[in-house]
């Protein structure tokens, strides 16, 4: 239903799109990027330009807070596209968020230098901990920001390709495919919990100094970190918007719905699906990586199973196949984790699970069906 | 030839080895005016002989009806001309030149072979028209899918086709809202698309009211003539609307041949029909 809303709702067919274009037609696409303009202005503004006196202030640790929301968003917004619209109910998605999470940490691990409590000029604290001698090979290259910003993109993309090549071309589908997913983040968090694989086992890695020389401390810093997730975020959104509004995101509708004709009328289905899944995965290596900053530490916890699988719950709360409904969900539901572990610890599992079951049962569209016309388009 | 003899020979420079060769582009070779060459044909699952020594001609633009009991063979004749089911021993030819028996699946459906199934599957989110451009013949590579755009003949053959199946005013409607009719009839629609130069309809009417079956015939009997049409139908009723020429099939051979009221009255038809 809510799909069908969606596919009536986009351009004609054969309009030439530029990326921003993409988003005519989409209301609530067009809201969001308002919204997030709107905030890359007034964040800044409040935390550096108001005085800490006034109550209009924004902290840093609030700027930092929504900086993660932010990411998270990017996040949901990469399995929508795979998951609402294309119909791989990936539940490892938090896998590709973590490895570009770690490349990025890897990189602020090698800008501490010889500020670590050892005062080794090359190995990072742990290693020496470890009284490793040397920095293994694939530690080589990460004091430059650019080797690690093209890990980031790279090594979440090339486990998708490798990982989906191997699923897709056997036709591992449904839930089979989800407990692969499931599998493989699992795999990799008791991997990246061993000391031996030299990604600081289970305390992962942390007490980053800066960033491109810049004081991670600092509120400009954070402020900066902040606008570029937004950045990241709204072109995330364009981008997969474009997917969605294109030829390709038909065929992938049309292969969430109906695999078998889609194959028969002379789509690579495969590669249909190894394509968008690397994509979303790159994605989610970049949300990763401007993550790790904001909240100062990447530890093996980032591939627990039941973080992917708060990533699914969002994308359902928010709303299925929708995109912005991907980003209402994640800084919602993220938003009430905080509350609540604040408030009362114990119970966010319930909260979460007992909102799970709500939105299910009375909202099947999530909160992005909430102001959808009823009956549009038949 | 001894090997001594090959040996000059495989040497030559200028040889092109038969396998190394570049296969000659099919070319559909409708010369002689038959389109569908099926000779001999015979085909047995677990000893039970499905298609028994079948032979058949189509004749280029014809609208043929292949009617007979359950377990005639007549699916199974179609997985023979698709390529989903390989035939024991015999020939099938797609024109004078294109051997279907030497192609995969997806090279007959490229070379002009498209099928409609019994049950439609249409992509019910996607409107109609989108139905239709989904299906278009193209380059359907990812990256091409990706950055395609519609262009006008593109977009005026989309149209002639919604007006030739009768859902040029549901256009903008998602598939899933049209009725079993209609939906069928998108079915072929989206066959159109790939401008096949066979089309093999398999129960085109089955489920259908009354009406939407006299406006299948009427579809039907229009695609013929630029199109060669087969349709694999029960209902004596539509047969006999439409039927120009009967193809009766039992026990894997075909039992009679010829136009409706000939067939109806051949003695073994009725039998086989009837029963004694």
């Amino acid at each position: 239903m809510e799909a069908r809303v969606k596919a009536s709702a986009l351009p004609e067919p054969g309009a030439r799109l530029g990326l921003l274009a993409a988003v005519r037609g989409d209301r609530g696409g067009q809201v969001l990027l308002a919204l997030l303009g709107a905030c890359a202005l007034a964040v800044p503004a409040l935390n550096l330009l108001v005085p800490e006196s006034s109550p209009l202030h924004l902290s840093s640790y609030t700027v930092a807070l929504l900086g993660k929301y932010l990411t998270y968003a990017l996040l949901a917004v990469a399995l929508d596209l795979v998951w609402g619209h294309l119909g791989i109910l990936s539940l490892g998605h938090g896998a590709f968020f973590a490895l570009g999470g770690y490349a990025m940490g890897m990189y602020l691990m090698r800008q501490i230098g010889e500020r670590g409590v050892y005062g080794h000029p090359v190995l990072p604290d742990f290693m020496v901990f470890l009284n490793w001698q040397e920095l293994p090979w694939f530690w080589h290259g990460f004091d430059q920001f650019w080797f690690a910003a093209l890990m980031v993109v790279l090594v979440p993309g090339l486990l998708a390709f490798v990982f989906g090549w191997l699923a897709f071309r056997s036709r591992v589908t449904g839930v089979y495919l989800s407990i692969i997913t499931q599998a493989l983040t699992y795999a990799l968090m008791l991997a990246f919990f061993r000391n031996e694989m030299g990604f600081g086992g289970n305390n992962g890695l942390t007490d980053f100094k800066d960033i491109l020389g810049f004081d991670l401390q600092s509120d400009a810093t954070r402020v900066g970190l902040f606008v570029a997730s937004a950045a990241a975020l709204a072109f995330g959104y364009l981008a997969c918007s474009y997917i969605v509004a294109s030829r390709l995101g038909r065929v992938a509708l049309a292969i969430r719905d109906a695999e078998d004709r889609t194959r028969f009328i002379g789509y690579r289905v495969e590669r249909v699906k190894l394509f968008l899944f690397t994509f979303s995965a790159v994605l989610a290596g970049i949300a990763g990586a401007l993550y790790v900053p904001q909240v100062g530490i990447i530890n093996p916890g980032e591939f627990s199973p039941i973080n992917s699988i708060e990533i699914v719950i969002w994308v359902a709360i928010g709303g299925r196949a929708t995109l912005y409904g991907a980003v209402i969900g994640a800084v919602l539901v993220n938003y009430g984790k905080t509350w609540f572990t604040g408030a009362l610890p114990e119970a966010w599992l319930f909260a979460l699970g007992g909102l799970f079951v709500l939105v299910t049962l009375f909202l099947p569209r999530g909160i992005a069906g909430l102001w959808r016309r009823r009956g549009a388009s038949g | 030839m001894n090997a001594l003899g090959l040996l000059p020979e495989s040497v030559r420079r200028a040889r092109v080895w038969e396998r190394f060769a570049p296969r000659p582009e099919p070319v559909l070779d409708l010369s002689h005016g038959t389109i569908l060459y099926l000779e001999d044909l015979s085909v047995s699952f677990d000893g039970f002989k499905a298609i028994d020594e079948l032979t058949l001609y189509v004749d280029a633009g014809e609208l043929r009806c292949i009617i007979g009991p359950n377990g005639a063979g007549k699916t199974t004749l179609m997985d023979i001309i698709t390529g989903k089911t390989r035939p024991d021993t015999g020939r099938a030819w797609f024109g004078q030149q294109i051997d279907l028996l030497r192609l995969s699946e997806p090279e007959i459906a490229q070379a002009g072979i498209g099928r409609k199934f019994q049950k439609p599957t249409v992509f019910e989110h996607h409107p109609v028209r989108v139905n239709l451009e989904l299906a278009m013949a193209g380059d359907k590579r990812v990256w091409a899918t990706l950055f395609a755009t519609l262009g006008g003949e593109q977009r005026a053959r989309i149209d002639e086709v919604l007006t030739l199946i009768g859902l040029a005013e549901l256009a903008e409607r998602p598939a899933g809202a049209l009725s079993h009719g209609q939906k069928q009839w998108l079915e072929i629609g989206m066959l159109l698309m790939q401008h096949p130069q066979l089309l093999l309809v398999d129960e085109p009417v089955a489920g259908m009211t009354h009406q939407e079956m006299e406006r299948t015939a009427e579809l039907l009997t229009t695609l013929a003539g630029p199109h060669t049409v087969i349709v694999v139908e029960h209902d004596m009723d539509f047969v006999r609307a439409i039927a120009r020429k009967v193809t009766v099939l039992h026990q894997g051979r075909v039992l009679a041949e010829g136009r409706m009221e000939q067939v109806q009255n051949d003695r073994r038809v009725v039998e086989v029909y009837l029963g004694e």
